[in-house]
């Protein structure tokens, strides 16, 4: 029991806990600013998919690694795009529509890879992103050195918290998409358009979303393989509803669900074959279904939250 | 841009809506086929043949479709009443767990007393797994979208740990699969030496007995209301609640029926990879049927054809049997922007 | 067209016109909503355009705001014409509209809801201190006091209301339409808000005053239009017209009352006893509320919306559970409270919203009649649904209420306001219930359907049914109630027979003001 604790203190637990939480970081942060505008994007999972793959692939095709994580936003975009076009101005049902996308994503990109690799039975690896250590800070003991060794990308999903929380409360577009999720005729009284900004929410967004699925294949790992996302793009929805819609609290989310998940990978290892290993990899799914039970009745969802806008209506 | 409700058009022209999207579909689908570099035309011409072309090919997609018509069964009910069931695969394996729990020796009874038992047990089985998520929704007011997602994730560990534990077949060679099924409680083949079960018409018989609930009874009406508007449904008095948990077990177990079927007809013992992912691919069988339960055996057989047709086009034409997944899922978003226009009128201005 | 109404003097006329429509027409399907509609408007002017509900002003409005686009006409402001369609381009031509319902994001505050929209959407920073400078100024300049950190959530429906008219001061409004501003308001907050339209014309800004209230109108205005079925049909000075001229021009006739027999009062067959609900959100909840219905008597519940009206409604409706109190029915207690428990007590409903509460828009018109009743034996037998009674029945009520609809099968949401209206009555009509609660029956309907709506109500008064008319509008309640009450926050005035109390006396209850009874 001991040894179950002591992992808590260890800097190689932690430094896999923040690699754990940036996919998820990534993908919360876009989930969020689609849902803030009033729109659930369950396309999710099947973006992250696309993100993993046109990430490695442009890697792998000689591009370089930034080229390749420009590529994954410039794929979620263009899903998100399509995701929007149905929900927003036509305003078709936003379950329906999401699962379809992750369906239409997914299959699209096994498709490509297939198409593109048509002979490989073991997947080929690219040179991902390197730790770097952070002079200086990397040296604090198991707090810097879980934050500060990381790779580019990791450093990069933090920013990417700090400027969505930035954006959402202290800009003028920020103040829009907020404005969007809850009462979209104040949007379009004051002159925005409703549709417009929530396609675009909605695009950045899924760009997110990718940028996370391609952390998995340009950071985490080094290739590509089928059903890697496994499920990542649908506990982020449920991160996003326990953050109550706010940037940091859905961070701290992610932090403590990733460290939950590293933790149970250890406890996996020094538990030795007596609780079948299914029952670790099964707590992930659990602990999310756990965290919507308990923040259900104090959620307050953005008002128009999945309710379609037409202009002029009331 | 703004849409405008219509009258509903009439039967004809609403049946020219789905094949119109069919059509779309169709044409996205030959822009990747080209990608591939091969021609839209032979590759169709493949996957129609592979699908149809021979009493072998057709057997095939009737016998892909049965799994299909449950899920898609199971889906069209629960959408009817807003009620997001995407757990019909996590559902579609416990109905197998049951079927191989009942059907490898426990129960030694004959045919006749065995199948229904297992059936009963199965649906219950599926109708208890979605009756959580409802049970939190209606409670709690839990998204039961993400819930069902996630219980698919866990079900399927579960169902691992059991294949490599409890259920394991001590003669499997170390594979996680279980047992066979004893032969009292396989399901019959229809034609003798073809892969066809009874199972293709317990499918049959289930999606009329849907459309007669969704049709005729108070249920049906009951589960239309509260779908189409929960609000004025509550004010008319209907038990929303109470709807929707009813829907759950109907849902729940008709999926279910899906992994009795393919255990007990075809497979005969449970695996890893039972589904494909029919308990997704059940969704746009549901919406390509605009969520009518009788809709949903054609559309089951279409898709079943689609996937058929394409795994025999790949072997000969190279272009990656994934295409069948990619035209399901654009079907799916093609077909709900076709009802969409069958109900209301897109103005420009 | 306005030729004749001097207000400004001196300058030339044509300079002093700020806003020209000309020949707007809207049509939404068959409807004409608004029928080659010209007006002008001059600098420091007050338009009143009155009309009945669904004449077509606020169509007119949302065109004039961008929010639809008309079929045929222009806009011209200030010279120039607007582009249709853009509520941005009204915006930046100073056009600033006030809705009826508000337009604020309540998560956000004062500041938030305010700002939006005014500076540069790529601008990195928004610029609080100046926004709250320019707020503070113009709260000072025209008494609307509001503070800028609060939540909108937070603020009363007064408050909301001093936060629109900001937000178009804010963006240099020359032109303010009002869109039924006083609906919300008590009377003293309408009092408030005139003194804040006039501090506005004397520094010559230019408003339109939307209203169907009569005296609002001929306090407030230098000139009425009045809308009628989409079509202007009049243009008055309103210092050299009075209310008969103007309700006459609205209505198309004389305006005169249902006619009202004596009520034939029977036994009280509706009791609440110190009834108390459960908080739910924002609504005003009720607090040890006491009522009684009478049989073959009209209870006309007045008050400004928000005061615990819909808490009640629900409540009789079955859709809230009281948490506290006694609910008599017919001489017993309600048990176990349910909408299915209180139509099997004999309760009626007309809800008020009927889109989104009285009527499964995507179901067919027979479906929509038979969701009260459909458990019955009359409707269903061993589960099963007896189709050809329920489209028997669905004839029935279309026969007898004079729907008009194209078939029983059509789906609902395809009628007309009115006519949806009219399947409501006549679903919850037609069992005779003892207890009838009309909850703004008549709300957006046109003069016809309001007309037929008033005399089913007296007739089902007539065979003996205890009826609880709740309405905002004042003149629908004293043209039909037997008995007034008034409900402020929450609490109910002692009731009022007939002509007993004047409107006056009224409003002042409806503003709080005045004594409270508990055993109404």
């Amino acid at each position: 029991m001991e040894q179950a604790l002591e992992i808590l203190f260890t800097a190689s637990f932690w430094v896999a806990a923040i690699r754990i939480a940036s996919p998820l970081i990534f993908a919360t942060m876009g989930e969020l600013i689609c849902e803030r505008a009033g729109v659930l994007n369950l396309g999710i999972e099947g973006i992250m998919t696309a993100g993993a793959f046109a990430g490695w692939f442009t890697v792998y095709s000689g591009g370089d690694l930034w080229t390749g994580v420009a590529v994954a936003a410039l794929a979620g975009a263009m899903f998100g795009l399509l995701h929007a076009t149905l929900t927003v101005p036509l305003g078709l049902s936003q379950h329906v529509v999401g699962i379809g996308v992750t369906l239409l994503a997914t299959s699209l990109t096994y498709f490509t890879y297939r198409l593109a690799l048509p002979q490989v039975t073991t997947p080929p690896k690219i040179e991902p992103f390197q730790p770097l250590p952070i002079p200086g800070l990397s040296k604090i003991p198991v707090l810097g050195e879980a934050l500060f060794t990381q790779t580019p990308l990791t450093y990069l999903a933090f920013v990417t918290v700090a400027v969505v929380a930035w954006m959402l409360y202290r800009t003028p577009i920020g103040l829009a998409v907020r404005a969007a999720g809850e009462n979209p005729s104040a949007v379009e009284a004051q002159g925005i358009s409703v549709t417009g900004l929530r396609m675009g929410a909605v695009m950045v967004g899924s760009a997110l979303m990718a940028v996370g699925g391609a952390f998995l294949t340009m950071s985490a790992f080094n290739s590509f393989f089928f059903e890697m996302i496994n499920g990542r793009g649908w506990i982020c929805i449920a991160l996003v509803v326990f953050g109550s819609w706010r940037p940091g609290k859905a961070l701290l989310g992610a932090i403590l669900f990733a460290a939950f998940d590293a933790y149970q990978i250890r406890l996996q290892q020094i538990s030795g074959g007596v609780v079948p290993y299914q029952v670790f990899l099964m707590m992930p799914y659990a602990l999310s279904i756990l965290a919507l039970i308990l923040v259900a009745r104090r959620a307050t969802y953005p008002k128009a939250l999945m309710i379609p806008y037409q202009k002029g209506e009331r | 841009m703004r849409l405008e409700p219509k009258p509903a058009p009439s039967l004809a022209v609403t049946l020219l809506y789905p094949v119109g999207a069919i059509i779309v579909t169709f044409l996205i689908a030959s822009l990747l086929v080209l990608a591939a570099g091969a021609s839209p035309f032979s590759v169709f011409y493949l996957v129609a043949k592979g699908a149809a072309g021979s009493q072998f090919a057709l057997l095939e997609t009737l016998t892909r479709a049965t799994p299909l018509i449950f899920t898609g069964l199971a889906v069209a009910v629960a959408f009817r009443a807003k009620l997001w069931n995407i757990g019909a695969e996590a559902q579609l394996y416990i109905g197998g767990v049951v079927t191989v729990v009942l059907g490898t020796g426990a129960l030694p009874l004959p045919s006749y007393l065995l199948i229904p038992i297992i059936m009963i047990a199965a649906m219950a089985a599926g109708a208890l797994l979605l009756l959580g998520p409802a049970i939190l929704k209606t409670r709690f007011g839990v998204d039961e979208v993400v819930t069902t997602l996630l219980l698919n994730f866990i079900v399927l560990l579960f169902v691992s740990m059991l294949l490599e534990g409890v259920l394991k077949d001590p003669t499997g060679l170390g594979w996680p699969q279980s047992s066979k099924v004893i032969a009292e409680a396989q399901l019959p083949r229809i034609i003798q030496g073809k892969r066809l079960h009874y199972g293709f018409v317990i499918a049959i018989v289930s999606a009329v007995i849907c459309w007669v609930i969704m049709k005729k009874t108070v249920l049906g009406y009951e589960m239309r209301a509260v779908g189409n508007n929960k609000e004025a449904a509550n004010f008319a008095g209907i038990p929303v609640n109470r709807v929707l948990i009813k829907t759950a077990i109907l849902s729940g177990g008709i999926a279910a029926l899906a992994g009795f079927s393919e255990v007990s007809g075809l497979k005969g013992n449970l695996t890893l990879d039972l589904s494909p992912g029919y308990g997704y691919s059940g969704i746009v069988v549901a919406m390509l049927a605009m969520l009518n339960p009788l809709g949903v055996i054609a559309s089951a057989i279409f898709v079943a054809g689609i996937f058929v047709g394409a795994d025999a086009m790949s072997r000969t034409a190279g272009v990656p049997s994934y295409i069948a997944q990619v035209m399901v899922a654009t079907a799916l978003l093609t077909m709900v922007t076709a009802i969409l226009l069958t109900r209301y009128r897109v103005r420009w201005k | 067209m306005a030729a004749s109404i001097g207000v400004e003097q001196g300058a030339p006329a044509q300079a002093d016109i700020v806003l020209r429509l000309d020949g707007i027409t809207k049509r939404f399907g068959p409807l004409v909503a608004n029928n080659a509609i010209s007006f002008t408007l001059r600098r420091g002017e007050v338009i009143a355009l009155l009309g009945e509900n669904g004449a077509g002003k606020t169509t007119l409005m949302n065109i004039l705001f961008g929010h639809y686009v008309a079929d045929e006409g222009t806009v011209e402001a200030f010279g120039k014409p607007l582009p249709p369609g853009d509520p941005r381009a009204a915006l930046d031509a100073g056009i600033g509209m006030v809705h009826q319902h508000f337009t604020l994001a309540e998560n956000m505050t004062v500041l938030e809801n305010i700002a939006l929209g005014t500076q540069s959407p790529w601008s990195l920073r928004l610029d609080r201190a100046a926004a709250r400078r320019r707020i503070e100024k113009l709260s000072a300049d025209f008494g609307l006091t509001v503070h800028p950190d609060a939540t909108v959530a937070t603020l009363s429906v007064g408050e909301r209301q001093r936060v629109e008219i900001l937000k178009a001061l804010y963006r240099d409004a020359r032109i303010l339409i009002l869109d039924e501003p006083t609906a919300v308001l008590t009377p003293a907050e309408t009092d408030a808000l005139f003194r804040t339209l006039k501090l506005l014309v004397a520094q010559g800004l230019s408003i339109i005053f939307i209203s169907h209230k009569l005296n609002e109108v001929m306090a407030v205005s230098d000139c009425v239009l009045v809308l009628r079925s989409g079509t202007l049909a009049g243009e008055r000075t309103t210092a050299t017209t009075n209310r008969a001229e103007l309700a006459a021009l609205m209505v198309g006739q004389e305006v005169s009352s249902p006619p009202v027999s004596a009520p034939r009062t029977g036994p009280v067959v509706f009791e609440l006893k110190n009834v108390s609900t459960a908080r739910q959100g924002t609504t005003t909840r009720l607090d040890g509320l006491s009522l009684a219905l009478r049989a073959g008597e009209i209870t006309g519940l007045a008050g400004v919306s928000g005061n615990g009206q819909s808490a009640l409604a629900s409540l009789i409706s079955g859709t809230l559970q009281p948490a506290s109190g006694e609910m008599v029915i017919g001489g017993s207690a309600a048990g176990n409270w349910s909408p299915r428990a209180a139509l099997a007590s004999g309760i009626g409903r007309i809800p008020e919203d009927r889109h989104a509460v009285g009527t499964i828009g995507d179901m067919s018109i027979t479906e929509n009649v038979i969701s009260e009743r459909y458990a019955t034996p009359r409707f269903s037998r061993h589960g099963f649904l007896d189709w050809k009674a329920a489209r028997a029945f669905a004839e029935e009520i279309i026969r007898d209420y004079d729907v008009k609809a194209p078939s029983p099968e059509a789906r609902i949401r395809l009628l007309s306001g009115g006519n949806m209206q009219k399947l409501i009555l006549g679903r919850a009509l037609d069992s005779e219930p003892a207890v009838i609660l009309a909850n703004q029956p008549t709300r957006g309907l046109d003069v016809g359907a309001v007309a037929f709506v008033h005399r089913r109500l007296l007739e089902a008064r007539d065979r003996g049914a205890a009826i609880l008319l709740i309405s905002e509008d004042l003149e629908e309640i004293l043209a039909l109630s037997d008995r007034i009450l008034v409900m402020s926050k929450g609490q109910l005035s002692s009731p009022s027979k007939r002509g007993e109390r004047s409107i006056r006396e009224l409003g002042e209850l409806m503003a709080g003001h005045g004594e409270v009874n508990d055993a109404a």
